[in-house]
């Protein structure tokens, strides 16, 4: 299991405390190119009208997997038991198949070097890739 | 034989014409080896790569990712046969260098990141997935020679 030093807790706090208040342009930005680039994606997503990027379902679901990354950047220290409810509702609910967390992981990185060119050094490229590696490892932990 | 839209031709090959080939090379190979430093396995004689700054300013690091960049212009110009072109390299990796076929995979979100970072806006969810493509292929064909 590779879990998080303490450096690599900081930096991703001190990253998101920059990056946050661009949360739900970052979830649009992930959510639309995770549904283009893998589009079998869409497949959990076929109830929406418009799976379009910029689309108003799109928009909306990327403000709210942001929210839970910001819950976890809060909950950092105990990702297990902080983000518990939420794997409950991925294990039983909406039994997304968790390789797609790791689709969903790349893109938000994809959509980081974009929209901050300069903060996204390697090292907070390595910090913020085991933090969403950490992250799915905590909403896997409800599946079996 | 892979088919190729003429959205994504052009796609890939604007990228290519837009991008600083010494610049990505060294930034994805040298992101590649700090964000899945198991990579270092096969770079034992580079020196230094006991950190960040030490990998990002090594120029052994530097040279092979103009080596890296050099091989995917081989695709570039042979798209619609990416697989013969790459038979001798993908023989290179496997019987000679001996590399888990899974890195290339790694070392291509690598590229695909950097890509990101400099080509900006104009890197849109269907350039992505051009370039994703493109990528996927060369990683095919690359797989092709293991046994």
């Amino acid at each position: 299991k590779m879990s998080l030093s303490a450096k690599d807790k900081a930096t991703v706090k001190a990253f998101w405390a920059k990056i946050s208040s661009s949360g739900e342009a970052i979830g649009a930005d992930a959510l639309s190119r995770m549904l283009v680039v893998y589009p079998q994606t869409k497949t959990y997503f076929s109830h929406w009208k418009d799976m379009s990027p910029g689309s108003a379902p799109v928009k909306k679901h990327g403000a709210t997997v942001m929210g839970g990354v910001a819950e976890a950047v809060a909950k950092i220290d105990d990702l297990t038991s902080g983000l518990l409810s939420l794997s409950e509702l991925h294990a039983f609910t909406l039994r997304v198949d968790p390789a797609n967390f790791k689709i969903l992981s790349h893109n938000i990185l994809v959509v980081l070097a974009i929209m901050f060119p300069t903060d996204f050094t390697p090292e907070v490229h390595v910090a913020m890739d085991k933090f969403l590696a950490a992250v799915a490892r905590a909403l896997s932990e409800k599946y079996r | 034989m892979v088919k190729w839209s003429d959205f994504e031709r052009a796609a890939i090959q604007d990228i290519f014409s837009k991008i600083d080939y010494d610049v990505v090379g060294r930034a994805a190979f040298s992101r590649c080896l700090i964000v899945y430093p198991w990579t270092q396995r096969y770079f034992g004689s580079f020196g230094n790569l006991y950190n960040a700054a030490a990998i990002t300013s090594n120029p052994k690091v530097a040279a092979h990712g103009k080596v890296i960049m050099a091989g995917l212009e081989k695709a570039l110009t042979n798209m619609d046969d990416i697989k013969t072109t790459y038979k001798d390299l993908s023989v290179l990796h496997s019987e000679k260098l001996q590399v888990d076929p899974d890195n290339f995979n790694l070392l291509g979100d690598c590229l695909t990141i950097v890509v990101a970072g400099q080509m900006g806006a104009a890197f849109t969810p269907e350039v992505q997935g051009a370039f994703q493509k493109f990528l996927a292929v060369v990683v095919a064909s690359l797989r092709k020679q293991y046994y």
